[in-house]
């Protein structure tokens, strides 16, 4: 047994042993067949470890869920006005927000200026979602094939003929006004409930309506990849410039001389406006992205 | 008794919060369908961002906006946590649609939204 | 009019991120790459010089982003120590990109190169700011790009095998994002605050008055569990060997030796700077995170010994790696928090170094994964072979090289007495005969001459040959003079 070993390790060495690294390998796989348990077919193991991680699993959840209701009941109650979380953050929040950042709607407010860099990390999530969404269904050699395409041109074909004119009419009397408010919603974030992300969202879905209605490629006469490309990475470049600004002028105790306007007007609040309209501009795009890359695999 | 039970009462949208966060981990952990494993993502996000807002709600307050240049804070709910939503729900749509995304392609590849069974096929393809 | 140099981490995060999101703007992958690299080096050189300068002067500081100070904005704090480790995250990212950009151009297609370096400037912003934050909301934003970008690094070769480890990467991804958050969640419910000095207060009067006593072990709980699945710890290890062992040269290089790194340092300054670690030694995680740190010491390795494929091999070889670090902070004492510290660097160079010249060992064959495949490779690249084989042998633990000092600082550590030392120092010399075990077989299977001829390539790599010098200095150097370096992670842990 042990000159066999020897052997087989001098030959593994010298390169002349089978591919497969005998020492290990068949040494286990013996093991694993004397044993009962293991005496079964590939399929049964498969199963059995399924089975056996269904129930870690099941155990590992209702352990999380327990636990999780036991300390629920340690926790403040519901609604109290003296609850640990309303302290003097909220209290800044609310009392100073106005004169502060000039913002009447206070999450606005906070989001964009007290704790900004949240905010800024979150945009760049969206960004990167949406570049890796175009690594991943962008059309290339590796994920479209020969009959997917010819497939694709069918659809091109068909969606060109098969147009419908009830929807396209509504479509085109409905798309000004969802544009409109989506701008309205954005112009007002920090004067009224809304801001970039719910504005952005709301142009997003109307350029989906108008995708869907008219078809993807008249949408591209104005909106190409170019211009999607430009208009993401340009809006998030303005907003980490300005709050690049805002922070550095913030750190070493600098005057902004941004003017805060009058609470209430639209040009009012400082630089929210500015990162409204760059939130704005970038959801619009992811949101429309999506729906392109998922649906036709390029913008 | 009745203080578990008053207590169980007031405290409702943090135990729906909680049960509704195990039942999307334990979906999450156990469902074999992809898109069901979506959604169960979803579901576990939006228990906590339920959990996040009941933290900001205060009985008989208005809402986080300056109404008729009151600045009391004794007059408004918590604004804190609606920004941490907000952010939350932005990175869990940004996940969501990368994750379809992945479903996507996986189901060009192996013609199938089964989990074990991607797993299974993919432990047999040479890299 | 605070000094200059306090605004260098906030550029540098800046600067990572504004290349990142300028990525797509670039005229192809090869411009793409150049600037990424040159964002890497500056950031090393800039966070570099800040650690010599708060070395020297023994400070630390806190930044505040923004126009307002502490509880109601953000802030980044900065000591020597969190400076010193993004330096040498900066510097071993750019020789990551460098060392594997021969391979990263034939598996990734052209169109697509570009986004790539988009991903690795946003995982470098987001290592950053998860060692600088002093807001954990922040580090919870952070922790998601850094978990898209891992797994679109991943994804980017794209073949079925890597997008099917990459849903796998990311459900386990969004259970350990899961806990985190609903861990912030109750944390922010019973204190009111999302900044590190003000939760840290909170606490202590919370501990003291003995209130939510329950909710706040839970908290700790979760947040380390959250940490712990993200940076594979034992049990939570599954999705790490197709994941790393699947993508790309430079990928592979980057996820093991950093991003795993990135949630451990978050979450040891959630330890020090949220909880103070004399509150978390009381609530018995650390018990628990000794355990799975020996655990994934043991199993890691036994893993990587049945393993053919050399990528693989050197994942499995990460777990137990990871476990080193978990049963440093598992020791609960400072001596083993150094331990780790040190141990986190000193993977951040070998892992990189290993997985670059394997890349550059299978490249040289066509791409053959198989130990197999690949023996004699080392003859025929010997820069390569040399630096597989000192990476190899620096995670067994030959003295001179940095594992060998890794090991002896936990050794070291371990010297506290009763059940954890034994328990530790068996796991150690355990672990270093199972490393043997399978890292010397692969040595000499690639220094030893092949049974039959394969075809070769023969041009010359001279980005790999770059990144091999600058990561064999980093790994004798870190072996041979780790004081200054111990030094300055004793100051920085003083000062968390």
């Amino acid at each position: 047994m042990k000159k066999n070993t020897w052997k087989a390790f001098t030959a593994w060495v010298n390169g002349t042993a089978e591919e497969s690294r005998p020492l290990r390998r068949e040494a286990g796989q013996s093991a694993h067949e004397k044993h009962p348990l293991f005496h079964l077919n590939e399929e049964m193991r498969v199963r059995l470890f399924r089975w056996e991680y269904r129930a870690v699993a099941l155990i590992v959840c209702l352990t999380v869920v327990a636990v999780l209701l036991f300390t629920v009941f340690h926790l403040p109650l519901f609604g109290e006005p003296n609850n640990p979380a309303v302290n003097e953050v909220v209290e800044r929040y609310v009392e100073k927000g106005l004169e502060e950042t000039g913002a009447v709607n206070m999450v606005s407010g906070m989001i964009l200026d007290y704790r900004a860099f949240d905010t800024f990390g979150e945009s760049s999530v969206l960004f990167l979602a949406v570049t890796s969404v175009m690594m991943l269904l962008l059309r290339d050699e590796k994920n479209i094939s020969a009959e997917e395409d010819i497939q694709e041109a069918h659809e091109r074909i068909i969606e060109k003929e098969a147009s419908d004119r009830i929807l396209q009419k509504v479509v085109s009397l409905v798309m000004p006004c969802i544009f409109l408010f989506g701008i309205y919603v954005v112009l007002n974030g920090h004067i009224s409930p809304g801001g970039g992300f719910s504005g952005g969202a709301i142009m997003g879905a109307g350029l989906i309506l108008y995708g869907s209605a008219f078809g993807t490629d008249k949408v591209r006469e104005i909106f190409t990849m170019k211009t999607f490309r430009r208009i993401t990475s340009s809006a998030l470049l303005c907003y980490a410039a300005s709050k690049a600004y805002s922070f550095y002028t913030g750190a070493n105790g600098l005057p902004t001389g941004i003017p805060l306007g009058t609470p209430g007007a639209i040009f009012s609040s400082g630089l929210i406006l500015v990162l409204d309209i760059c939130v704005g501009m970038v959801v619009a795009c992811t949101m429309y992205g999506f729906y392109v890359l998922f649906a036709r695999g390029e913008i | 008794m009745q203080a578990f039970l008053e207590k169980a009462v007031s405290l409702r949208f943090e135990i729906a919060a909680v049960v509704l966060f195990g039942i999307g981990f334990m979906n999450l952990l156990l469902q074999n369908n992809l898109i069901k494993k979506i959604v169960a993502f979803n579901v576990m996000d939006s228990s906590v961002f339920l959990f996040l807002a009941s933290q900001g709600y205060i009985e008989g307050r208005m809402a986080p906006i300056v109404q008729n240049g009151v600045t009391d804070a004794s007059q408004y709910v918590n604004p804190i946590p609606a920004g941490l939503v907000l952010t939350g729900i932005v990175v869990s749509v940004s996940v969501s649609a990368f994750f379809l995304a992945l479903v996507q392609r996986l189901y060009k590849h192996y013609h199938t939204v089964d989990f074990d069974e991607i797993m299974m096929m993919a432990k047999k393809k040479v890299d | 009019m605070q000094p200059i140099y306090y605004n260098i981490p906030f550029v540098c995060i800046f600067l990572c991120m504004v290349g990142g999101i300028t990525m797509p703007l670039q005229k192809n992958g090869q411009t793409a790459l150049r600037t990424t690299v040159a964002v890497c080096l500056a950031v090393a050189l800039l966070c570099g010089g800040l650690a010599g300068i708060l070395y020297a002067r023994e400070e630390s500081f806190v930044y505040q982003m923004g126009h307002f100070p502490a509880p109601w904005g953000n802030e980044l704090y900065v000591g020597p120590l969190e400076a010193m480790l993004t330096a040498v995250f900066a510097l071993v990212m750019a020789m990551s990109i460098l060392g594997g950009r021969q391979t990263f151009m034939e598996d990734v297609l052209p169109p697509k190169q570009r986004f790539y370096f988009t991903m690795m400037c946003m995982i470098l912003a987001s290592l950053l700011a998860l060692s600088f934050t002093n807001d954990i909301f922040t580090g919870y934003v952070f922790i998601e790009i850094s978990t898209l970008a891992a797994c679109a690094i991943v994804m980017a070769r794209d073949t079925e095998k890597t997008i099917a480890a990459t849903i796998r990467y990311l459900v386990i991804s969004l259970l350990g994002s899961g806990l985190f958050l609903i861990g912030l969640a109750l944390l922010y419910c019973v204190t009111g605050h999302l900044l590190m000095p003000q939760l840290l207060t909170r606490v202590q009067l919370l501990s003291l008055a003995g209130g939510y006593h329950v909710p706040l072990t839970v908290v700790c709980g979760l947040l380390a569990i959250g940490m712990g699945i993200k940076s594979a710890m034992f049990p939570f290890y599954a999705w790490l060997p197709q994941a790393h062992g699947g993508a790309t040269t430079s990928s592979s290089a980057v996820l093991s030796g950093l991003v795993l790194k990135g949630y451990i340092i978050f979450l040891i300054r959630i330890f020090y700077r949220v909880f103070s670690i004399s509150v978390v030694r009381s609530l018995s995680i650390m018990d628990i995170l000794f355990v799975f740190g020996i655990a994934g010491m043991l199993l890691g390795s036994v893993m990587a010994m049945r393993e053919e494929h050399i990528k693989r091999m050197l994942a499995y070889s990460s777990i137990a790696q990871i476990g080193y670090i978990f049963m440093g902070i598992g020791l609960g004492t400072d001596a083993g928090i150094v331990a780790a510290f040190f141990q986190i660097l000193s993977h951040a160079v070998t892992k990189p170094l290993l997985f670059l010249s394997a890349g550059r060992l299978s490249e040289i064959r066509h791409h053959e994964k198989s130990l197999y495949r690949l023996r004699g490779t080392a003859r025929s690249d010997r820069l390569a072979g040399v630096g597989f084989t000192l990476g190899g042998l620096s995670m067994i633990g030959i003295p001179l090289l940095t594992g060998f000092t890794a090991k002896f600082f936990f050794a070291e550590a371990a010297v506290v007495g009763g059940l954890r030392m034994w328990a530790a120092i068996l796991a150690l010399a355990v672990s270093s005969v199972l490393n043997a075990l399978y890292y010397i077989p692969a040595i000499i299977a690639i220094w030893s001459r092949p049974a039959e001829e394969y075809e070769e390539l023969r041009t010359p790599n001279r980005g790999f040959a770059v990144a091999a010098v600058v990561l064999m200095a980093g790994v004798v150097l870190l072996g041979t003079a780790a004081g200054p370096v111990l030094r300055v992670i004793r100051m920085g842990l003083s000062m968390l």
